[in-house]
């Protein structure tokens, strides 16, 4: 038998129904695989050693009772809460277990794992990239097995640009599928947590395990999502796939392109009805992102006031005080309406943009990132080119839309993400595309030599 | 009217716009499912992650307090927004666990009321600017040194009603509070008790030359007074104040004030340059929400007759007196009641004052609670209530049994028997 820590969620359970081994021997296979491998990528803060349940690794920013929970930062370095997140307890109940908390950039606040206050994730793949972020832990430990599946949160990209960077699967569901009590806000109109995993069909599972209405979250829809295996084997004959011109312009890398081309290629010989559209408003979502955000953000952290959690404000890094600072201006008395008032209604446009497109098209396909991933230290200097990779995901958010990253190929050896993005409340759609896409593929197989 | 008059030159007249605070007595809290019965519980009892604004943690809207709010609305003649949403007022202050606190600002969820006061000589109307919903902090205990903070009341439900800066005196103002405090206990939506906390006042007073139509560029707010007796006073003395600063020719400024009772003055607490930018924005936590009006409607068939429309029927269809009539009103003494009374008291209705029919009334008030165990229930409250009052009564004053009578009697909103209420709290006390 292979490695038990290359098996994707769907087959460790078979195999765990199957008796082919234990829990404890699975959990000890991933224990054995973190202490061979943590150490040279930093991806676990704190790893659990657990001998029951299904291993999965854990956001640093999502809440979990009784294990320390540090978003990443310093001023929360000691924090441990007394509560389970919404999406822990439903994963518990599904015979879950939490493997690990991992790192990532503090707050969630970053798109290469560097702003972390405990240092850098090293992407699998290369050692001297970064892993993408936020969800840097996340992603790297899937791409390495270190865990079964992962939970990672978007708020801008940061589930589906680390899933391209590493090559696994990172869904960011529908805004409202899934309950965020639990989650350290960031942008609370945005964030959304998310599967990340070793194959769409796990990315279907573990959604179905954590959506649903908990009388927590306000704005979570009280229908629960569930897909049929059937309806994922139904193939994308017929379908209508749209491809935004807005997103392969300037700033695309030519490798990259090539890559995401062919994909296109594979999606029209599985029966696809590939056509250009047009989603007009794209080049001023990034600033009415970059408004809404920070101006959320600088609400969100002020409980961390330096009279709570045993820490002084002078534990705060330096992405997460840019957005307070400039989060607490654009919301200034007498600037609302040039800024807040004005990144709303280019917020709107950009739902409309989709709105429209989704008249014509079934899903809309393109790259996740311009580039594949970069130079450990590249960007750390360039926060505006750091926020220019999050270009093509940002809309998703904006738009409260679902968004999926499916792994379509390497450009020099570095895996390349193909982003879905569907419908408000139709995962189903892109999980059948990105399945119909993996099984003629075979790219979400492909893994890091470690 | 007029103030300054005994200055030869120029006349005066105050404007004055009053904000009311009042705590709902819903079971849960806002935004959480902890009890909002926090009043003399054991400090940090009830709390969760919501309340303490743990990382995490999310607001879900208690739906009592909403609907409350709306009813506080409709009394107050105010129009209910189809659309309506909460907003972050944004400030720091230890007894506000998530650095904002959840209220409403642009969109709230009552506009455009009014209400009718009595001054001096004139019935007048004073508009409502909103009653809108927002969520009470914890509380801070200064202890010599150090400060202690009680979540309890942190998240406690908590209507805002601003007026327009319409009063003209002072007796408005009183009239106007005592109103209000009737109406929350007429809609049993709050006990709106002013020692407890339950109803909180604040003024914004500022004086223009009688006769100018511009309103004055400053306003002096006049916070954290905790009676009816103290904001009068305190208004009255800020008038005088402000009139003798611009008769010698001083400009005056944008400031809070509190007021001092021993010293029987008002003192500057924070000036304009101290002053908050709440940086409101809506609340990312929350969905706005849209008011039905069939919903709206039901509400409204469901109020009871509000206590100044009972008292003007009293006057012009029963012929009773006006002030019998606010005393009746008071009470929530319903025609029925006195019928009754009459009828079985075979009374002779030339022979009575209406006071002692309604004070006889009170006593043997229909609906009263007959269970013991009921009764015995709120006596055993109001005792852990008021462990002061327990103790002065076992030391021997009698008196104070007085104040734990009152007790039981304002839990049951006046509906126990104060004599079965006494025997079982002397029962209990021995």
């Amino acid at each position: 038998m292979n490695d038990i820590t290359s098996l994707t969620l769907t087959q460790t359970i078979s195999a765990l129904k199957d008796k082919q081994f234990s829990e404890e021997e699975l959990n000890n296979a991933y224990l054995e695989k973190i202490d061979a491998l943590n150490p040279k990528l930093n991806i676990f803060l704190e790893v659990k050693k657990n001998t029951r349940g299904i291993p999965a690794a854990i956001k640093d920013v999502i809440i979990t009772k009784n294990i320390k929970t540090t978003a990443s930062s310093k001023i929360l370095s000691n924090f441990i809460p007394q509560y389970n997140a919404t999406v822990i307890g439903k994963l518990l109940e599904n015979g879950v277990s939490v493997i690990g908390k991992t790192n990532h950039d503090e707050f969630a606040m970053g798109g290469s794992g560097e702003n972390s206050a405990f240092g850098v994730t090293k992407n699998p793949w290369d050692f001297s990239k970064v892993p993408g972020g936020s969800s840097s832990g996340s992603a790297a430990a899937v791409c390495a097995d270190l865990c079964t599946f992962a939970l990672g949160s978007d708020t801008g990209g940061s589930i589906r640009q680390p899933s391209s960077f590493c090559g696994i699967v990172g869904l960011k569901p529908t805004y409202g599928r899934v309950s965020r009590y639990g989650l350290i806000a960031m942008a609370s109109s945005l964030d959304q947590i998310g599967p990340m995993t070793k194959s769409v069909e796990d990315t279907a599972l573990v959604l179905d395990w954590i959506s649903g209405a908990d009388g927590y979250d306000s704005n979570v829809s009280s229908e629960k999502f569930k897909v049929q295996s059937s309806k994922l084997n139904e193939g994308i004959k017929g379908l209508k796939i749209g491809v935004p011109k807005e997103y392969f312009g300037e700033g695309l890398d030519p490798k990259v392109e090539k890559v995401i081309k062919e994909a296109l290629k594979k999606l029209e010989e599985l029966g696809g009805e590939v056509a250009e559209i047009s989603l007009p408003h794209s080049q001023y979502a990034l600033a009415a992102y970059y408004i809404i955000v920070p101006s959320e953000v600088s609400s969100n952290m002020a409980r961390y006031d330096g009279i709570r959690y045993g820490k002084g404000r002078e534990n705060i890094g330096a992405e997460v005080k840019r957005r307070i600072m400039l989060g607490t201006y654009s919301l200034s008395s007498g600037y609302w309406d040039d800024y807040y008032a004005k990144a709303a209604k280019v917020r709107t446009l950009v739902k409309r943009d989709f709105e429209k497109a989704f008249e014509k098209v079934d899903v809309v396909v393109g790259p996740v990132s311009p580039t594949t991933a970069w130079n450990l230290g590249e960007k750390v200097n360039d926060p505006l080119k750091m926020y220019l990779s999050d270009i093509y995901t940002i809309s998703a958010n904006l738009a409260g839309i679902p968004g999926l990253s499916i792994p379509c190929g390497f450009s020099e050896g570095l895996p390349v993400g193909l982003q879905i993005l569907g419908k408000q409340w139709d995962e189903e759609t892109i999980l059948t595309v990105g399945y119909a896409f993996e099984q003629a593929t075979q790219w979400h197989m492909e893994k890091p030599k470690l | 009217m007029a103030y300054g008059e005994t200055q030869a030159m120029t006349k005066y007249e105050p404007v004055i716009g009053l904000e009311v605070h009042v705590e709902l007595n819903t079971k849960s809290k806002m935004f959480c499912r902890c009890s909002a019965d926090y009043f003399g519980k054991e400090p940090n009892t009830h709390t969760c992650p919501v309340c303490l604004g743990l990382p995490g943690a999310l607001p879900y809207t208690n739906q009592q307090a909403i609907d409350d709010c709306i009813k506080i609305g409709l009394a107050l003649n105010c129009k209910i927004s189809e659309k309506s949403l909460f907003e972050r007022k944004n400030y720091f202050y230890p007894d506000l666990p998530k650095g904002y606190q959840i209220s409403q600002y642009r969109w709230p969820l009552t506009v455009n009321g009014w209400i009718e006061v009595e001054g001096r000589e004139e019935i007048r109307r004073i508009r409502i600017n909103r009653a809108h919903q927002e969520e009470d902090t914890g509380k801070l205990t200064h202890h010599g040194g150090s400060t202690l903070i009680d979540f309890n009341r942190s998240g406690v439900p908590l209507v805002e009603i601003v007026t327009e800066p319409d009063f003209e005196s002072v007796e408005e103002i009183r009239d106007y509070s005592k109103k209000l405090q009737q109406l929350f206990r007429y809609l049993g939506v709050s006990n709106a008790d002013m020692e407890r906390g339950d109803m909180r006042l604040e003024a914004n007073v500022s004086v223009k030359r009688e006769g100018e139509s511009e309103l004055p560029k400053y306003r002096v707010e006049l916070k954290n007074i905790n009676s009816f007796r103290f904001m009068v006073a305190a208004v009255d003395y800020e008038i005088k104040r402000q009139i003798e600063a611009l008769e010698i020719g001083e400009r005056l400024s944008q400031e809070t004030r509190g007021w001092d009772e021993d010293k029987k003055c008002t003192y500057l607490q924070r000036s304009k340059e101290e002053a908050h930018d709440y940086r409101y924005f809506p609340e990312p936590d929350l969905p706005p929400f849209f008011l039905d009006p069939k919903k709206i409607k039901e509400i409204k068939n469901s109020l009871p007759e509000l206590p100044w429309n009972r008292a003007k029927r009293y006057q012009t269809k029963l012929g009773i007196k006006k002030n019998d009539a606010q005393h009746g009103r008071k009470h929530k003494i319903i025609p029925q009641e006195i019928a009754n009374y009459l009828i079985n008291k075979k009374s002779d209705i030339n022979t009575l004052l209406p006071t002692q029919i309604i004070e006889e009334i009170l006593d043997k008030r229909v609906g009263v609670i007959e269970n013991e165990e009921e009764l015995e229930k709120m006596a055993k409250e109001a005792m852990t209530e008021n462990p002061t009052a327990v103790d002065d009564f076992v030391k021997g004053k009698q008196q104070a049994i007085q104040v734990l009578i009152g007790a039981v009697m304002r839990r049951t909103q006046g509906k126990a028997d104060a004599k079965r209420a006494r025997e079982i709290l002397e029962k209990l006390l021995k």
